[in-house]
């Protein structure tokens, strides 16, 4: 008998399709590991199951029986858990608040806060879930955090406990405490679903894996069978070496460099980015493999100026600016590509033409003595639309009318229209059509053949492997090796990226 | 997770094309306000017994029927296209300005003291330094809140408001014991004719005020179009991480956006001293300042809309003085028609503003 | 300087401070509960000048001021149940419907004097409440006099301020308010109906205010005249900031207030040198130092002024 079966599940958000016909079965007491990529689909799934999303198709049953999730309170009740990646919990209120809201002993119409406190020590000394229920959540550190909400799962019930990518934000230790909590919850009959990229976690601690890759079920072995090898090829697919279609790059000097970079974490928990070494030469790409999460984005925020490091210096152009302000940074010759192009890449209910200026707007070639050249702006924006085929009704169209791929035409173009000498392009083609992401790979690859330094953060292992001359792999937040690329096959970077050191 | 790039991306083009007429989509619904007010206030003034007929004859009259009508509703908006102006600047940048009321006090009252010390310069540089005066002054009050945002995230709504306390109060302190006119009164000396706005029509009260309210709201537009500062703070109120990735100084941009509203606050004050009631009086506002939000509101994203938004208000005030002379209709009626202007334009038009914010807390790129 | 130290400790002035700090507690308290779900309620002002008129509306048709206060606190709800339907429903921002509110019964309350009582400055004078003496208090020395003898509604109040923190901090929907002003999300996935509990938070801030407006137009004086709130309103939002959102606090930041409303009275009559404007300033250069020192209690509910959007599932 399964505790949870997921029977062909079909889930599309438009003309991405997240799920294809998944299937996924797990029993009761046993720890699960749902393994996958960036965009293999597992958190998509999972929030199905949990009544975040519903499927477009596809069964559901829980205990053999067929269930309707709707919503959240559905899968609650239904003994259904989650714990999500950014946690649920009200900030400024205790420990036993967050746990008892919604569901609260009382006792004369007053909330029983002796009960509850009882029963949160009773499940946190069955499970090893040590909290301080009087504790402001603020105050606590994230392994704390992330404890509270398991009790709070388990509190209502949960014999279903989906973890999402748990061990993100913690230390080594902090991970090996919740590795007892899981034993010990599995031993109890409790079946946990655990999302994770990282190999080494799902090999010491699940019992079975179900492997997903671009929204399809690939494979479910038992853990005991299975090797780091045998689940890379599942996730990445192939273990054929890379065609080296490259020709040798011009070599210049070094235009970006990170020496010794750390980005701490929050109060106590694990470093963004740990000591971390990068230098790109003009002429060349070298491009950042890594799964989402492991210090991409401070590692780009950190190249830019929008983020100080706590430890060790950006040098660009032989010059240190280390701790100058954004403007400084970029002005001093690096073009931005931003990961996240809604955010911060455009002001989508600016036109064009405004947004064609971004960054540049206080500059002498853009503006006199704090005037706009308005036609100056113009011509440069009708430029930037003609050569970059931004397809548009007019420059003074808000930019937020445009697809997505137009818009990142835009901004790319914007980008390496400005004088520069290095670029940092960070998920440059997520979310794009098969058209605008071909456009923009190119333009990455002229400007570096403009002899341009390209440092190329991207969670598609495809991009880094078509575009970079050196690929450096990072992991929780460490680069963890650095080669050319026709060096790495796509097994070792696969196995670096979830991990394993050396490629081993 | 980003999978919703496309999915969002087909929203944003129904809003866009939603908002490719703005201004004519925001004016029709913003008439569309104002004539369901009117409705409403038609039906309880038949509900009281009174000819709706009479009553919205004499209301349209007191405002538009005559030289007379008019003057006095260009007298009435005047200190309101000031403070609407100032809400709607600092709405630019993201921020609620609600301290307009204490704002424009320090600016009546400096604009109505330091001329007195000036009496030997010519009439127009006695003006003019007096209106810098009460530019000052209003800036000054609005750096406080501007500032506390900046640094340290202090909703704004909340210090603005205890700013409006802190001023009223102070200005009437200062009336009081240092800026007296000996008499029965607490106010300061009456302007002698060479410190005074001028009259342009002749025989009414209507100041040069109105004029240089009309070139305030094409100053400020001009900046926010067409400058560096404007841009930025335009930046900043719509996108505050994209400012910050163009290198925009988003605090500075902040402080300086309030301080500017605080600025065009206080020469309403300026403007209601010297052109209409020539001296300071404590508590002499009827709520400009509130009223200001409501025309911000209306005017929505454009700067020029506040002269309308406050030419209907001045209206509904000179109307209905009108009609409570004429058709014994209490003027109540028309304060009443305005709060409820401000509830129908409150609803989907603040909805409407808020979707073109950036939201954080969404996932991916999921708009508002 | 003696004569400055007489009026502040002066027993009277204690009693009047304790008397005068009604009204605007209540309302804090009122706009603590909605901000706490997460309701920024500015047209607290409007509320409170609904419930005054209501009240002496309730005591001028039926004769009995026990059922204008009733009249009050249902006036006041209505108004409160309108702030939360534009804000929950409609999704306007909450300031700006606060003030459409506040200009609305401003003019309302004064068009309908003048419908009633063909007078704009005040309706005629109606039945009052009238003062309790609670028996064996009022005879003690000093505190008898600050406590003994009060508008029934001060020891309502006080009663009711009581059993609000009650509600707020030790009961079950308490805790939901908290959390839904906190993390309407979390609100949410654990159960908790978030509009329901803002609807409700809404209205009752507004029955609040509308009492509290009750004990101006029916304790503190006999009749209603216009726009008798004066301002008190957004006085007690301060006051409700100060307390940290929480009742008892708002009750403490209201007797300062009250205090120096009290002392400047008397130092008029005393012609003290001391500017009454200074004093009265007091308590709003405090509460925006309080913000600005960014201590923790002083910061308001995570979600405060968002609008939630339940039902992220179904799509």
């Amino acid at each position: 008998m399964y505790a949870v079966r997921m029977e062909n599940i079909t889930k599309r958000f438009g003309s991405v399709t997240a799920n294809e016909a998944v299937d996924f079965a797990a029993f009761p007491g046993e720890i699960h590991c749902l393994l996958g990529e960036n965009g293999a689909g597992k958190s998509t799934l999972m929030r199905i199951l949990f009544g975040l999303c519903r499927a477009d198709s596809g069964l559901i049953c829980i205990d053999d029986e067929p269930v309707d999730i709707s919503g959240p309170r559905d899968a609650i009740s239904l003994g259904i858990g989650m714990v999500h990646q950014h946690f649920r919990l009200a900030e400024r209120l205790t420990v036993e608040e967050n746990i008892i809201a919604g569901c609260e002993p009382s006792k004369n119409g007053l909330v029983d806060y002796d009960g509850a406190r009882e029963r949160i020590l009773e499940v946190s000394q069955r499970y090893g879930l040590t909290v301080d229920p009087t504790a402001v959540v603020e105050d606590i550190s994230v392994g704390q955090q992330q404890r509270v909400e398991i009790i709070k799962a388990l509190m209502r019930g949960a014999k279903v406990l989906i973890l999402d990518e748990p061990t993100a934000v913690l230390t080594p230790p902090e991970v090996e405490e919740l590795f007892v909590v899981m034993r010990a919850l599995r031993d109890a009959g409790t079946t946990i679903i655990f999302i994770t990229h990282k190999l080494k976690e799902t090999m010491e601690i699940s019992d079975r894996v179900t492997v997903l890759r671009d929204g399809r079920t690939v494979g479910v072995v038992n853990t005991a069978d299975a090797t780091p090898d045998s689940l890379v090829e599942m996730m990445v697919g192939r273990s054929l070496p890379i065609h080296d279609s490259h020709r040798v790059p011009a070599k210049d000097g070094i235009f970006l460099q990170l020496k010794d970079v750390s980005v701490a974490g929050k109060k106590g928990s694990r470093a963004r980015l740990d000591s971390v070494n990068i230098a790109v030469r003009g002429g060349e790409i070298l491009g950042i493999a890594g799964v989402d999460g492991n210090g991409q984005l401070e590692l780009e925020e950190v190249a830019t100026g929008l983020q100080r490091p706590s430890k060790g210096q950006i040098i660009v152009n032989g010059q240190d600016v280390t701790g100058s302000d954004t403007r400084s940074i970029r002005d001093s010759g690096v073009a931005y590509i931003p990961s996240d192009r809604l955010k911060r890449g455009m002001v989508d209910s600016f036109s064009i033409a405004r947004n064609s200026v971004l960054g540049m707007h206080h500059s002498a070639h853009f503006s006199h003595r704090g005037v706009i050249k308005e036609d100056v702006v113009r011509r440069h924006a009708e430029n930037l639309v003609d050569v970059y085929d931004v397809r548009s009704e007019s420059i003074d169209q808000p930019i937020g009318s445009l697809s997505g791929g137009n818009q990142q035409k835009l901004v790319v173009g914007r980008e390496l229209l400005r004088p520069h000498s290095v670029v940092v392009a960070a998920q440059p083609t997520r979310g794009l059509d098969v058209g605008a992401t071909h456009y923009i790979r190119e333009q990455i690859l002229a400007s570096r053949n403009k002899g341009k330094a390209v440092l190329l953060i991207s969670a598609e292992l495809d991009e880094i492997l078509e575009l970079s001359d050196r690929i450096a792999v990072i992991y929780e937040g460490r680069i963890v090796d650095v080669r050319p690329t026709n060096q790495y096959t796509e097994r070792e970077l696969g196995l670096l990226m979830t991990g394993q050191r050396n490629g081993v | 997770m980003d999978i919703s790039g496309d999915a969002s991306n087909k929203l944003s083009k129904k809003n866009a094309e939603w908002f490719a007429r703005p201004g004519f989509a925001r004016f029709v619904y913003s008439a569309a306000a104002v004539v369901l007010a009117l409705l409403i206030g038609a039906v309880l003034i038949g509900v009281s017994g009174y000819s709706v007929k009479e009553a919205y004859y004499n209301l349209f009259m007191g405002a538009f029927g005559g030289v007379y009508s008019l003057a006095t509703t260009i007298v009435m908006a005047t200190p309101l296209l000031f403070t609407g102006l100032a809400v709607a600047f600092a709405f630019q940048c993201g921020l609620f300005n609600v301290g307009a009321e204490g704002q424009l006090y320090v600016g009546a009252l400096a604009s109505a003291v330091v001329p007195l010390a000036l009496e030997g310069l010519p009439p127009v540089l006695r003006v003019i330094i007096a209106l810098l005066a009460g530019a000052g002054a209003g800036a000054a009050v609005g750096f406080l809140p501007g500032y506390l945002k900046a640094k340290i995230g202090a909703h704004e709504v909340i210090t603005t408001i205890m700013l409006n306390y802190i001023a009223t109060l102070l200005t009437t302190f200062l009336v009081k014991t240092y800026f007296r006119d000996p008499g029965p009164v607490d106010q300061t000396v009456l302007l002698p004719l060479g410190s005074r706005l001028p009259e342009i029509i002749p025989g009414t009260r209507v100041s040069l005020g109105i004029v240089i309210g009309i070139l305030a709201v094409a100053l400020l537009n001009y900046v926010i179009r067409r400058t560096v500062l404007g841009y930025e703070i335009q930046a900043v109120g719509q996108n505050p991480h994209a400012a910050e990735y163009g290198g925009v100084n988003v605090r500075a941009r902040m402080v300086q956006a309030m301080m500017i509203s605080g600025a065009v606050a206080g020469l309403a004050g300026s403007v209601e001293a010297m052109g209409t009631l020539y001296r300071f009086i404590p508590y002499f506002s009827p709520g400009y300042g509130f009223t200001g939000m409501a025309i911000a509101v209306i005017a929505g994203e454009s700067l020029w809309a506040v002269i309308p938004a406050a030419i209907l208000f001045g209206a509904l005030q000179s109307g209905g003085q009108s009609m409570q002379l004429f058709a014994g209709i209490p003027m109540e009626l028309m304060t009443m028609v305005q709060g409820l202007v401000i509830l129908f334009v409150a609803a989907p038009g603040m909805a409407e503003m808020i979707f073109r914010r950036k939201s954080c807390g969404k996932e991916g790129g999921g708009r508002a | 300087m003696s004569g400055f130290v007489d009026i502040v400790f002066n027993v009277n002035n204690l009693a009047a401070t304790i008397r005068m700090a009604t009204p605007i507690a209540l309302a804090a308290m009122g706009g603590a509960f909605s901000e706490r779900s997460g309701v920024v309620n500015i047209g607290i002002e409007g509320m409170m000048l609904t419930g005054a008129f209501c009240g002496v509306l309730g005591s001028h048709l039926t004769g009995n001021a026990w059922l204008g206060v009733l009249f009050a606190i249902v006036g006041g709800g209505l108004v409160g149940a309108l702030l939360a339907v534009f804000a929950i429903r409609l999704k306007a921002d909450h300031v700006v419907t606060g003030v459409g509110i506040n200009i609305l019964a401003s003019g309302a309350t004064t068009w309908q004097m003048q419908v009633i009582w063909k007078r704009k400055g005040a309706s005629d004078l109606v039945a009052g409440l009238g003062t309790w003496s609670v028996p064996g208090l009022c005879d003690v020395p000093v505190l008898g006099t600050i406590l003994g003898t009060h508008s029934p509604l001060v020891y309502i109040s006080f009663v009711l301020i009581f059993l609000g923190w009650v509600l707020m901090f030790k009961t079950p929907l308490g805790l939901r308010i908290r959390m839904t002003g906190e993390h309407p999300e979390a609100a949410d996935t654990v159960g908790i109906n978030v509009h329901a509990i803002q609807y409700f938070c809404v209205i009752l801030s507004g029955c609040l205010a509308g009492l509290g407006g009750a004990y101006l137009s029916l304790a503190q004086l006999n009749w209603f005249s216009k726009d008798m709130s004066a301002g008190r309103g957004y006085m007690a939002l301060a006051a409700c900031i100060f307390g940290g959102w929480n009742p008892l606090g708002g009750l403490g930041a209201s007797f300062l207030f009250s205090f120096t409303d009290a002392i400047q009275m008397r130092m008029q009559t005393a012609q003290i040198s001391l500017a009454v404007e200074i004093i009265q300033m007091i308590p709003y250069i405090l509460t925006i130092l309080i913000l600005a020192s960014a201590v923790v209690r002083s910061r308001p509910p995570a979600a405060l002024g968002k609008h939630y959007e339940s039902g992220h599932a179904n799509k």
